[in-house]
C-alpha cells in the first residue's frame, strides 16, 4: 500500500504570499479568529434583539 | 415583466453564456478542460467555490426560511469555515501532490480499485439527485409567479448550462461563475437597499421581538433542526464531505496555478460565507417585517395558486379566511406600532403589556396562515403548501423598479446555471475518469478521446437532470431537500476519506465494507425516524454518526479481516 500523505510541515510552514503572514497557521489563525468572532456578533445580535 | 426585464434578464444570461463558450472554445487539452487554466488566480477560484454551493434555492428559500421562522438557519454554516480549514491543511495538498483529476482517484491509489468505485458510485448517486433539485427549485417557483411553462423554463436554464459547460469544461464554469456571482452581488445588494430604505426606523427592534432575529441557540437538544452544537459539529462534517470529498468542490480548488491559489481561494469562502449567508437570512427576516406594515399582505404568498382556488366555485372559505387575515393583520400593524411608542418611552411594565399583545396578534396571524394552508389543501390535495419561497420574489415582482426586475430574476437565474455548470463539470470529470478509463485502461493516453467522452458525459448528465427535473416533483422546502439528500449520502463517503488519511493501517476490504455498513445505518436512522417521529433526530447528526460509523467499522472490520490485502503492493 502507498504511504500517500505528504509531509504537512513543509506545506504549512512555506510562505503563503499573503501580506503579513510568514506561514499558513497564521492565515488559519485569522480564519478562526474571524469566524468566533461571527459567531460573538450573532449571539450578541439574537441577545440585543429579544 | 416588461421589455427593459426582459432586455436585462436574457442580455445578462446569454451574455456570459456566450461569452463563457466563446473564451473557451478552443479547450482541446485535457488537464485545462477538467481543472481549468493552469493560471487561474485565487479569487476566482474562491468565487467558483462560492457559486458551486449557493444555488439559487439560496436566494430563493433562504430568505423565505428566515421569514417564517427566523435566522436561526445560519448556524448551519457554523462548522463550514473549521471545515475548510481541514480540507486546506490534509486534503488539497494531498491531491495537490498526487496530480488526480478527482477526489476518488486518491482513494483508488490509497486503498484499491472498489473503493475507488464506491466513492465515485456514492458521489455520482447523490450528486446526480441533487442535479434534478437545483434546475428544478428555481424553475417551478419562476413559471409558477411569472406564468411561464415550467417545462419551457426547464429546458431553457438546461440547455443554456449544458452548451457552455460542455464547449468549455473547468475553464467555462471558473470563468462564467466569475461574472453570474457579480451579477448576483449587485442584484441582491440593491434589492436589500430598497428593502431596508421601505422599513420603519425599528426595524430591527421589532423582528427581534418577533422571534426572528435568534442567530444562536445554545439549546443542547438533539430533536432541534438547528443549534449551535449540531451546526459546528453535524455542519462540520457535512462541510468537511461537502467541500473535501464532492467532486464538484474539490474540481474549483484543486485546479490553478499553485497550492497557494486553492487555499487561498478556500480560505477566502472561509471568512466570507458566514456573513453572505448572515445577509440573505437577514433580507429574509427584514422582508417579514416589511409585510407587517403593508396593506394587502397576502395570507398565502403563492398567490397564483391561491387565487385559481378563492375564485373558484369553492373558495368562499379560503376568501373568509383572507379577510380575517387582513383584519387581524391590521390589528397586529397597530399593536406593533403600539410596542414601539411604549419601548421608546422605556416604560417597562407598559412595555411588557404590549408586547404581549402584539405577540397575541401574531400567533392570531400565523394560525390563520396554517388554517389557509389547511383550507387550500383541503379544496386540493396536489397543491404545494410550504409558501415561503414565494416571499422574496413576490417582494421583486411588486416592489422593485423595472429594470431591477429583470436583474433580479437574472440573479435567480444566474445561481440556477453557476451551480448546474460545476455539478455537471464533476459528474462529467468523475465518469470519465473513474468509471470509463477504468473499464478502457488503454485510452488513457489517448486526450482527444478522453476530451470527447468527458464531453459527452457531461451532455449526457445534463440531460439526465433535465430529464428528472420535467418528469419528478420534489420535496416542499427544497434547501432542506438538498441539504437532507446529502447528509444521507456524504457521511459515509467521508468516513472512507478520513480513514483514508488518519487510518494508515486499515486495507482497502475493511473499509469498502465499513462504508456500506455505515450507510446502511445511516439510511435505518433516517426512516426510523420518518416511521416513528418520536425518535427521529436532527438530519445534520446523520453526519457526524455516519461518518464515525465508517471509522469504527473500518478499525473493527481491519482486525476481523487480519492482514491488509496488498491491494497496492508498497513503495
Amino acid at each position: 500500500m502507498k504511504t500517500t500523505r505528504p509531509p504537512a510541515h513543509s506545506t504549512e510552514e512555506a510562505a503563503p504570499g499573503v501580506p503579513g503572514f510568514r506561514t499558513w497557521r497564521g492565515v488559519y489563525l485569522l480564519v478562526f479568529l474571524w469566524f468566533i468572532g461571527c459567531v460573538a456578533l450573532l449571539a450578541w445580535l439574537s441577545h440585543a434583539f429579544k | 415583466m416588461n421589455w427593459i426585464d426582459w432586455l436585462v434578464l436574457v442580455g445578462t444570461m446569454v451574455g456570459i453564456a456566450a461569452y463563457g463558450t466563446w473564451r473557451t472554445r478552443h479547450t482541446r487539452n485535457l488537464h485545462t478542460y477538467l481543472k481549468g487554466n493552469a493560471n487561474t488566480g485565487w479569487l476566482t477560484i474562491g468565487l467558483s467555490v462560492m457559486a458551486t454551493q449557493a444555488s439559487t434555492i439560496t436566494y430563493l428559500s433562504l430568505p423565505g426560511q428566515a421569514f417564517e421562522s427566523g435566522i436561526d438557519f445560519i448556524q448551519n454554516y457554523f462548522g463550514l469555515p473549521l471545515a475548510q480549514i481541514v480540507v486546506c491543511v490534509e486534503f488539497l495538498p494531498i491531491y495537490r501532490k498526487l496530480g488526480v483529476y478527482t477526489a476518488y482517484e486518491y482513494l483508488g491509489q490509497r486503498f484499491d480499485a472498489k473503493t475507488r468505485l464506491l466513492g465515485a458510485a456514492l458521489f455520482l448517486l447523490q450528486r446526480g439527485l441533487q442535479a434534478g433539485i437545483t434546475i428544478y427549485a428555481p424553475a417551478i417557483i419562476l413559471s409558477t409567479v411569472l406564468g411561464w411553462r415550467l417545462d419551457l423554463t426547464i429546458l431553457f436554464t438546461g440547455l443554456v448550462v449544458v452548451v457552455y459547460t460542455v464547449t468549455g469544461g473547468s475553464a467555462a464554469v471558473n470563468l462564467t461563475q466569475k461574472w453570474q456571482m457579480g451579477v448576483i452581488f449587485v442584484g441582491m445588494v440593491t434589492a436589500f437597499i430598497i428593502l431596508v430604505c421601505k422599513l420603519p426606523p425599528d426595524a430591527t427592534h421589532i423582528a427581534g421581538a418577533l422571534g426572528k432575529l435568534q442567530g444562536v441557540d445554545f439549546t443542547p437538544d438533539l430533536k432541534r433542526r438547528y443549534t449551535f452544537w449540531s451546526g459546528i459539529l453535524g455542519g462540520f462534517f457535512l462541510s468537511l464531505s461537502y467541500f473535501g470529498t464532492d467532486q464538484s468542490q474539490v474540481q474549483r480548488y484543486i485546479g490553478g496555478a499553485a497550492l497557494r491559489e486553492g487555499r487561498l481561494g478556500l480560505m477566502f469562502n472561509a471568512m466570507f460565507k458566514i456573513p453572505m449567508q448572515f445577509f440573505i437570512v437577514l433580507l429574509g427576516a427584514l422582508l417579514f417585517v416589511f409585510y407587517q406594515f403593508q396593506p394587502n399582505t397576502p395570507v398565502f404568498f403563492n398567490q397564483t395558486e391561491w387565487q385559481r382556488h378563492a375564485r373558484g366555485p369553492q373558495g368562499a372559505e379560503l376568501r373568509t379566511l383572507e379577510t380575517r387575515f387582513a383584519a387581524v393583520q391590521a390589528e397586529k400593524q397597530e399593536r406593533i406600532r403600539a410596542w414601539v411608542a411604549v419601548r421608546a418611552r422605556g416604560d417597562a411594565t407598559a412595555e411588557s403589556a404590549a408586547r404581549a399583545a402584539m405577540m397575541e396578534s401574531h400567533r392570531t396571524a400565523n394560525d390563520l396562515r396554517q388554517q389557509a394552508r389547511s383550507a387550500l389543501l383541503a379544496l386540493d390535495p396536489t397543491v404545494k403548501t410550504k409558501d415561503s419561497d414565494y416571499v422574496f420574489i413576490t417582494f421583486i415582482l411588486t416592489q422593485l423598479p423595472h429594470g431591477l426586475v429583470g436583474l433580479l430574476i437574472a440573479v435567480m437565474f444566474a445561481s440556477a446555471l453557476s451551480s448546474k455548470a460545476g455539478e455537471l463539470n464533476a459528474l462529467g470529470t468523475t465518469s470519465t475518469i473513474d468509471l470509463w478509463r477504468h473499464f478502457r485502461p488503454l485510452a488513457v493516453h489517448d486526450e482527444a478521446r478522453n476530451v470527447r467522452n468527458a464531453k459527452w458525459f457531461t451532455a449526457l448528465w445534463g440531460g439526465f437532470a433535465i430529464g428528472f427535473a420535467l418528469f419528478i416533483g420534489f420535496a416542499e422546502n427544497l434547501i432542506e431537500a438538498l441539504n437532507i439528500v446529502a447528509s444521507i449520502f456524504y457521511p459515509s463517503l467521508l468516513g472512507v476519506f478520513c480513514v483514508a488519511f488518519f487510518c494508515k493501517r486499515v486495507g482497502g476490504s475493511a473499509v469498502f465494507w465499513a462504508a456500506i455498513a455505515a450507510q446502511l445505518i445511516v439510511l435505518i436512522i433516517f426512516f426510523a425516524g420518518k416511521i416513528f417521529p418520536h425518535y427521529e433526530i436532527g438530519y445534520l447528526w446523520l453526519n457526524p454518526i455516519g461518518c464515525a460509523g465508517c471509522i469504527v467499522f473500518s478499525l473493527i472490520f481491519q482486525l476481523a479481516f487480519g492482514r491488509r490485502p496488498p491491494a497496492i503492493p508498497r513503495p
